[in-house]
């Protein structure tokens, strides 16, 4: 079977990928909804290390079997 | 601090909230569908084919304890109690996950059992197996209901959604992957969940720290009583929780810490899972790093709600509820606080996930122990392994409808909420002090671990009772003028261990013994030492619990 790390690595990738388009949406049409340190948009730039950390995850792992 | 009734709103979702939250359950179903495949037999149903390795093994063994009950109830401690909330996850747990890899796992693992009453079978007998079984199965469901009726109240609390229908959607999900998969698809769902919480919670920590101006920024904030571990512990009433270092260590330290984290099959269930006998010893050691980065998510938010909450400017204050102050409420009111669109729907997706991979958790170790230790044990006693397979699947779902009931007890009578902090004091205390003498003394015998057991689960009943009803005054217990409900918990836990310790021992003297040649394997000293293969000192338990506990000391020094 495939590892688990493979897994987690496809739902931190599409994860991230929704929060961080999120926050590039939310870039350019600010959100009624205001946040403290809303100004540094942490969607953006949180959502890309998810991703960057899922995306990790796959590649390591989309050729792995386990018994 | 001031706690004024300020925020009752709940927090709005949007478009991108559910899309990631629908995400999450999709994904834990599809992945119970895919593990189906591979769950041919009872192996691989109640141990996941011991195929796993370490690092697996051991984010299942720590995400089984890491549910979002814990978390919103130690940030929520932390608001109460202060840094010695850090106890829970550094002395409380570190010394006896190491003490379990390097001394007690042998045990377990090379008697292929399937459950700790397992030994206990193999140890004692069978009255002592049935006994812990029932009492094993009765604390999960317990745990299981409350953990579900937690989940429902905070869900209709924070996001207002309907109380049974968000409770019979996550019961019938867990129910669904688990019935499937077993422990594999648990174990599964609690290694997403240990990254899901990580990703959707530490961020919280980052924005307070950003809002308040750093770590020392923070210490400096908070009353001098709340930011240390021990140098306020001489006396009770210098530090927040109200507590002496003498509760800390035997309490907290030594009889709770070490019974539930040897002895509690929920998480030593996820060892047993590991491929081979190196990678079971290395699975709670290798937990013990992230059990100690854990406060990096539950102490840092709390402390950040009690300078934020202390603050009139910032304009944060936690829920009330009938005039008391709701401190499950810290996290979700953070997360209201930082938590943009996108982000919101991530940290109630790690709350959900840590939610039900806590109950898949809960009910796979009620389906094992129902199958082995009652089941098998007591009713069908030539069960096949086919059999038991069917067993296992069928209390899967009894185990989740019992819970859905437990958890409208819940509903009916909230008291019972207070109880459920003293039951691990009831089971696992006592329990700790059976396994340590049965597997270290060879004399020890049936009768004596079966009465010990029986009076020390009886006697911290007794005074949980007594302290609730007034019959017996709490300062009795804790040995001191002062002294809060945790330091009561912590001290009768101590007194149950020694009762059972004590009586234990003083039954064993006189009743009869089992020959030292059933013992071995069981017994250390009348055990060979197990041969593992021959690995450099780098690579084995020995070398990283070292490591664990110079970071342990480490941390507590710097914390002092």
């Amino acid at each position: 079977m495939k590892p688990i790390w493979y897994f987690v690595g496809l739902l931190l990738t599409a994860i991230g990928i929704i929060i961080f388009i999120t926050g590039i949406y939310y870039y350019f049409v600010p959100s009624e909804h205001q946040t403290v340190l809303g100004y540094t948009h942490p969607d953006i730039w949180w959502g890309a290390i998810i991703v960057i950390a899922g995306v990790l995850f796959y590649v390591v792992n989309k050729n792995k079997i386990v018994e | 601090m001031q706690e004024e009734n300020l925020m009752t709103a709940s927090i709005g979702l949007n478009f991108a909230d559910w899309l990631i939250i629908a995400l999450y359950f999709g994904f834990v179903l599809g992945l119970g569908w895919y593990l189906k495949r591979f769950t041919k037999n009872e192996a691989d149903f109640f141990l996941a084919g011991r195929r796993n390795s370490p690092w697996v093994a051991a984010i299942a063994f720590l995400s089984a304890n890491l549910g979002a009950l814990e978390l919103l109830g130690m940030a929520g401690n932390t608001y109460k109690y202060g840094m010695y909330v850090a106890h829970f996850y550094w002395i409380g747990a570190v010394p006896a996950m190491l003490f379990l890899g390097l001394y007690m796992m042998p045990f377990y693992y090379s008697s292929r059992i399937h459950s700790i009453p397992g030994y206990l079978k193999l140890r004692f007998d069978e009255k002592t197996r049935v006994l812990n079984g029932i009492s094993f199965a009765v604390m999960t469901l317990l745990v299981s209901g409350i953990n579900l009726y937690a989940m429902a109240l905070i869900l209709h609390t924070f996001l207002g959604w309907d109380w049974n229908l968000s409770m019979w959607i996550s019961a019938t999900t867990v129910a669904i992957y688990v019935t499937m998969s077993g422990l594999m698809s648990a174990i599964f769902t609690e290694i997403v969940q240990f990254f899901l919480i990580w990703f959707g919670l530490f961020l919280v920590a980052i924005l307070g720290l950003v809002e308040i101006g750093g770590v020392q920024e923070l210490l400096a904030k908070v009353p001098a009583s709340y930011a240390t571990l021990w140098s306020t512990s001489a006396d009770a009433s210098q530090n927040g929780m109200a507590i002496t270092w003498g509760g800390i260590i035997l309490g907290l330290g030594f009889v709770l810490s070490f019974g539930y984290w040897t002895t509690d099959f929920l998480v030593v269930q996820r060892a047993f899972s590991a491929r081979n006998l190196r990678a079971a010893r290395l699975t709670p050691i290798f937990a013990s790093f992230p059990k100690m980065a854990v406060p990096m998510i539950v102490v840092i938010t709390g402390l950040i709600a009690l300078v934020l909450a202390g603050d009139p400017q910032k304009g944060f204050a936690l829920l009330r509820d009938n005039g008391q102050i709701n401190y499950d409420s810290t996290l979700p009111l953070l997360i209201a606080r930082y938590y943009p669109h996108g982000l919101i729907g991530l940290g109630i997706s790690a709350l959900l996930a840590g939610f039900m991979a806590g109950q898949a958790g809960n009910i796979s170790a009620f389906n094992t122990v129902f199958t082995y230790d009652i089941y098998k044990s007591v009713l069908n006693k030539n069960a096949s392994d086919a059999h038991l397979l069917w067993v296992g699947r069928v209390a899967t779902v009894v185990g989740v409808v019992l819970s859905v009931g437990t958890a409208y007890w819940a509903k009916g009578f909230p008291s019972i909420m207070d109880y459920m902090q003293a039951i691990f004091s009831w089971v696992n205390a006592p329990l700790f002090a059976t396994m340590l003498l049965g597997m270290f003394i060879w004399w020890i015998t049936p009768s004596g671990a079966f009465w010990g057991l029986l009076a020390g689960m009886g006697t911290s009943i007794v005074m949980f009772l007594g302290v609730k009803f007034g019959w017996i005054n709490s300062n009795t217990l804790t040995l001191s003028s002062q002294g809060s409900d945790m330091a009561a918990n912590f001290w009768r836990a101590w007194w149950a261990w020694l009762i059972c310790f004590s009586l234990t021992i003083l039954i064993s003297l006189f009743t009869k013994k089992k020959p030292k040649e059933e013992l071995v394997g069981l017994v250390k000293g009348l055990t060979q030492e197990t041969a593992l293969d021959p690995v450099p000192f780098m690579k084995r338990p020995e070398f990283y619990a070292i490591l664990s506990l110079i970071v342990l000391v480490l941390l507590n020094i710097y914390f002092w």
